[in-house]
């Protein structure tokens, strides 16, 4: 067990483990508040900013994302200051710009009490919370898919904006995104996501198409087993 | 191929920690991050290719496409702008027909501007391979570019 190390979040006092973030600490009391880019199955990373809270360290008040700020003895943390609302209004503002369609997004706007965002809309879809890429990197761990550019350019792609080769087609990427920017579909035994095409493989007992080949070959890969060892489906093992 | 870019690896032994240095070696043995070098990077060093797509196309330094052999900067700060840049790009675009950014299909010439190079007092300034040419004028880049093999029909201004 962790070093326990005891803070106050808007006044309520917490125990928390060393090392532990601010948002894992409030979420875990029940405390709520507003993030986009963080997930928990993935390292902190800070990008989305709506999780910003007020700490206070000795004499200095500052703001901090939470999702990426840790737990220490003494600090005081508030998430509902009105700076705190001012510079998530900010945020949501600047995200609406880039996807003012979303619900998930919507309703993050709603509770700040934001109705439309005074920035042009570019409705570029994809808000840059990177999980999508992490996932593929942290999880997945092939890692198909990145960034490009940066700064207004930056967006995710995939290598040489083609086709990624070491895509295994499992659609992590797709489930993980908050606002389901990337479209993934299966017909007639083609998985299909972004614009790319994946065959799929059919279960060698039931004949059920039930997962990308290039998903199974990984497996196999990984594990060190025979591909046929993962040509049947999980319901007829 | 192979072998020039296991060179370049082994020179900083096998480390992914090198990966800029190391696409900067590969830009400049073949003044472009080739992509078939790039998967040798990718292959030698078990980094996958989607890094090394992100690193090529984040700094302004590394180039996915091939540049030409002469690089030319101009600078298009605010002290540059005010001093007539704007009327030196026009020349230089027209003479090389391409726009701010390309490179000539020969592969002689990549144009690009730039935001400042912190060489005000000299502006206008071009860079070309590396060399400024400051106090800029439209007939200063018209010999400039002359010097280095392009036919330039001069015009009244010269
Ligand atoms: S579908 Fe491809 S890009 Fe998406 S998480 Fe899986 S391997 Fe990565
Ligand atoms: S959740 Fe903290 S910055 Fe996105």
């Amino acid at each position: 067990m962790a070093e326990m190390v005891s803070l106050t979040i808007d006044g309520l006092k917490i125990h928390a483990p060393a090392g532990t973030t601010i948002l894992e600490a409030a979420t875990d009391a029940n405390i709520y508040i507003p993030h986009l880019c963080s997930n928990e199955e993935l390292a902190p990373y800070g990008a989305c900013r709506l999780c910003m809270v007020e700490i206070t360290q000795g004499e200095r008040a500052r703001l901090v994302a939470s999702c990426i700020f840790e737990v220490a003895d003494g600090l005081e943390v508030k998430t509902n200051t009105e700076r705190v609302l001012n510079v998530r209004r900010l945020v949501i503002e600047l995200l609406l710009a880039r996807n003012n369609k979303h619900p998930a997004l919507r309703k993050i706007a709603d509770e700040l009490g934001v109705k439309e965002t005074r920035f042009p809309i570019e409705q570029k879809g994809c808000i840059l919370c990177g999980q999508c890429v992490r996932t593929c990197r942290e999880v997945v761990g092939v890692s198909a898919i990145g960034f490009s550019g940066r700064g207004i350019t930056r967006k995710v792609a995939t290598p040489f904006m083609e086709s990624p080769p070491d895509c295994i087609a499992c659609g992590s990427c797709v489930y993980v995104c908050p606002v389901q920017f990337i479209p993934m579909k299966e017909e007639n035994g083609v998985r299909t996501i972004m614009k790319y095409d994946y065959p799929m493989q059919k279960c060698r007992k039931c004949g059920q198409y039930f997962a990308p080949k290039k998903q199974l070959e990984y497996f196999s890969k990984i594990t060190n087993l025979p591909l046929e060892h993962f040509e049947t489906c999980v319901d007829c093992r | 191929m192979k072998t020039r870019v296991k060179k370049i690896i082994d020179k900083y032994h096998n480390d992914k920690g090198f990966l800029v240095p190391i696409l900067q070696d590969v830009q400049k043995e073949y003044n472009y991050l080739n992509r078939e070098a790039l998967n040798l990077v990718s292959a030698f060093l078990e980094v996958p290719i989607s890094q090394l797509y992100e690193l090529g196309t984040f700094y302004k330094a590394f180039s996915l496409k091939p540049r030409g052999r002469h690089e030319m900067k101009l600078c298009t700060g605010t002290a540059c702008h005010v001093r007539g840049v704007p009327l030196m790009k026009d020349n230089i675009e027209r003479i090389l027909q391409i726009q701010a950014g390309e490179t000539t299909p020969d592969l002689e010439f990549t144009f690009e501007t730039v935001n400042c190079l912190g060489a005000c007092a000299l502006g206008p300034i071009l860079v070309v391979d590396g060399e400024y040419h400051g106090n800029l004028s439209i007939s200063k880049t018209n010999r400039i570019l002359k010097k280095l093999g392009k036919k330039v029909k001069i015009d009244e201004e010269s």
